[in-house]
């Protein structure tokens, strides 16, 4: 059992998990975000895996990909990174990209190094549900990594019910059809979105993401969802912060969240 | 062959074992041996099931086939003339016919797939198309037939394509389609295909995305390839009139995306008699970082939902292309056409920014005809070549040249 499948033993609720992109917006900022994240007593993290052409995210995730890159961030540098830290921290950590850069890494050396610098899971949105079952699936349980998957409004309940047989950590519950970091708040057709994922009792919890920036739709995500993972609004605030631990704090504070509260 | 190299194509295997019916057409999941299939996320899924689902019927349905008839007759102007290139045939020491696809309206074969991938929208009851678009043809092409079919049209273009094509904005403004300038990226060709993709996303329901060319996820290659399949369906016909037999010797067609190409080769693919020769955007030369050579100088992966051949880093980053056509300057290229090239069923040859300013004007001078840039490239190769007295060639003269004047005049007078 991995780190992650052991929080989720403990902590069914009010989860929160934030998302960075690795090597933004310094190429040694990883580590440092990963440490004021555990201090800071977040959940989880995905850690994202920079990418030149990332289809499925807004401006914000975009722009931190191609600084990434152009400060050097690669899959090599990442993992040597990971390594460094991981007798320091606990934190439960998730790989986040596009599959590309993993197809040219190589999915077994991939799945390897992922797992020996402590990883708990990946999650690759652009990897298609039927080749992950039929060619991955055997690779991440030897290496007891959970894929994760996600789903939208407009996922079918049979398509939904595949991703829950397949996973084994959670479901990333992508709040509307939208790319990241482009909605305002949620609303009705979340409100009803979300219930009916609670209605089809699944054996994963469900993490909302995509749009997660105040109180409203923090709350909205945790008492519907167990949990919410904070993207786009996070690295605005890495822009701007001195450092990260001040992002973090800067973030508690659009989500009004007490620190004590959140322990 | 490296560890990476050998995950990658012990990977393929499970792929390339399902049954390929016909090299032209993919299979259920949309491979074409190991390219091809739908890499994309979870928020594009219901947009692209609706397409997968439905496409096959709509294209195969009366009222499809008989309205794309018509509007390929009247409005593009099709058959094209397969026209008997006397000068060129004798300076090669072989027949040569140039399928005429720059008499199309709008000047190229681009306007087959824009008229069927309309009308799709039509029958998918989608009430807005997007598009991107490089050079501003295929941009241009969408925005006609939008006018004409009466649809809200948008085309995402790079802005610095937006710079370097002003012409073109000014066509697609007059058509009444808006024009976005895309700032993301390298702001150019790849860059406006993820930002209509991204657009795409965010407005699922109403809105219908018309690809340009043989890329994207499954079912597009294979649409675009049966909407622009048109071309080697006449060039059969034509050439039994002419040549008494069905099937050139040799078809040769430029390749960017390869929607060009797979139409002119898609009736001719594995029949034992053609050999299809695509010619590749070298840019300064094959082996400079300037170049848009995909299939000699790409390695497998994933671009724009499909698993293809494509220009990329070590570290799988895709890398900008360099062509001085614009319409090849693309770091990928169609699943087909990656097939094709693994299987030997065509071959690939890259062909330099110079030798194809170079045969646009012997064209112009042989025949009396200025091809665009792009087809420049598919003339080139015919220097590249020999050929016996016996053989009957194809060209696809894809598009007209007009567009390419001032890159023309630049380079020939030049001191």
């Amino acid at each position: 059992m991995n780190a992650l499948q052991q929080l989720f033993l403990t902590k069914k609720q009010n989860l929160l998990s934030l998302f960075f992109t690795a090597g933004y917006p310094q190429v040694d900022s990883t580590t440092q975000i990963i440490e004021a994240a555990e201090t800071a007593g977040i959940d989880f993290l995905e850690v994202g895996m920079p990418y030149s052409d990332p289809l499925a995210d807004g401006p914000v995730i975009q722009q931190s990909s191609t600084r990434a890159i152009a400060n050097g961030m690669t899959l090599e540098l990442l993992f040597r990174q990971l390594e460094r830290i991981k007798n320091r921290v606990k934190i439960p950590l998730l790989l986040m990209g596009y599959l590309n850069p993993v197809l040219q890494y190589g999915m077994v050396r991939f799945v390897q190094h992922a797992h020996a610098c402590g990883a708990s899971g990946v999650i690759l949105p652009d990897l298609p549900l039927d080749e992950y079952d039929q060619e991955y699936r055997k690779l991440f349980e030897e290496y007891d990594l959970s894929p994760v998957f996600l789903i939208t409004p407009q996922t079918s309940e049979e398509r939904i019910r595949w991703i829950d047989q397949l996973s084994n950590a959670f479901i990333y519950v992508v709040s509307s059809a939208a790319t990241t970091g482009k909605q305002q708040d949620f609303g009705q057709s979340q409100q009803s979105y979300f219930q009916r994922l609670q209605a089809m009792k699944l054996k994963n919890p469900l993490i909302g993401g995509f749009g997660i920036h105040n109180r409203q739709t923090l709350q909205q995500a945790w008492q519907n969802l167990n949990g919410a993972i904070c993207g786009s609004a996070f690295l605005k605030k890495l822009d701007i912060a001195p450092a990260p631990g001040k992002a973090i704090e800067m973030l508690m504070n659009d989500l009004e969240i007490q620190k004590k509260q959140k322990v | 062959m490296t560890s990476n190299q050998k995950l990658f194509s012990e990977k393929h295997t499970t792929s390339s074992s399902e049954k390929v019916i016909k090299h032209n057409i993919p299979n259920e999941r949309g491979f074409y041996g190991n390219f091809g299939g739908a890499y994309i996320p979870e928020m594009l899924y219901p947009n692209v099931d609706e397409l997968r689902s439905n496409y096959r019927q709509i294209l195969e349905s009366d009222t499809f086939r008989q309205d794309f008839g018509l509007l390929l007759r009247d409005y593009v102007g099709r058959p094209t003339p397969l026209f008997y290139a006397r000068n060129l045939s004798k300076k090669a020491g072989a027949k040569i016919y140039l399928k005429r696809e720059d008499l199309c309206h709008t000047g190229a074969h681009k306007l087959n797939n824009v008229v069927g991938q309309a009308l799709m929208a039509q029958h998918l009851g989608k009430r807005r198309i997007i598009a991107e678009t490089g050079a501003g043809q295929h941009g241009v092409a969408t925005a006609t037939v939008c006018a004409l079919l009466r649809i809200p049209c948008t085309v995402f273009m790079g802005s610095k394509d937006m710079a370097r094509q002003k012409p073109n904005v000014m066509r697609m403004q007059m058509l009444g389609a808006k024009v976005i300038a895309v700032e993301s990226g390298s702001q150019s060709l790849k860059d406006a295909t993820n930002e209509a993709i991204r657009h795409w996303i965010n407005h699922p329901a109403d809105t219908y995305y018309l690809i340009g060319s043989t890329i994207g996820p499954h079912p597009y290659p294979d649409l675009v390839a049966r909407l622009q399949s048109v071309i080697s369906k006449e060039i059969k016909v034509q050439l039994l009139r002419e040549e008494g037999t069905e099937n050139p010797t040799h078809v040769i067609a430029c390749a960017g995306g390869g929607s060009n190409a797979a139409g002119a080769f898609f009736h001719f693919i594995g029949n034992g008699k053609t050999r299809l020769i695509g010619t590749e955007a070298a840019g300064e030369g094959v082996d400079t970082k300037l170049t848009a050579a995909t299939i000699n100088s790409g390695k497998a992966g994933i671009i724009h939902g499909c698993k293809t051949l494509l220009m990329q880093t070590a570290d799988g980053q895709v890398v900008e292309a360099h062509s001085v056509s614009a319409g090849l300057d693309y770091p990928g290229i169609g699943p087909l056409h990656a097939h094709l090239h693994q299987t030997g069923l065509a071959e690939f040859i890259p062909v330099t920014d110079t030798e194809a300013l170079e045969a646009a004007m012997m064209l112009s001078r042989e025949e009396g005809i200025i091809p665009a840039l792009e087809t420049a490239h598919a003339l080139a190769a015919l220097e590249k070549m020999a050929f016996k007295p016996t053989d009957v060639i194809v060209i696809s003269l894809s598009g007209r040249g007009d567009k390419d004047l001032q890159t023309y005049q630049q380079y020939f007078t030049k001191p």
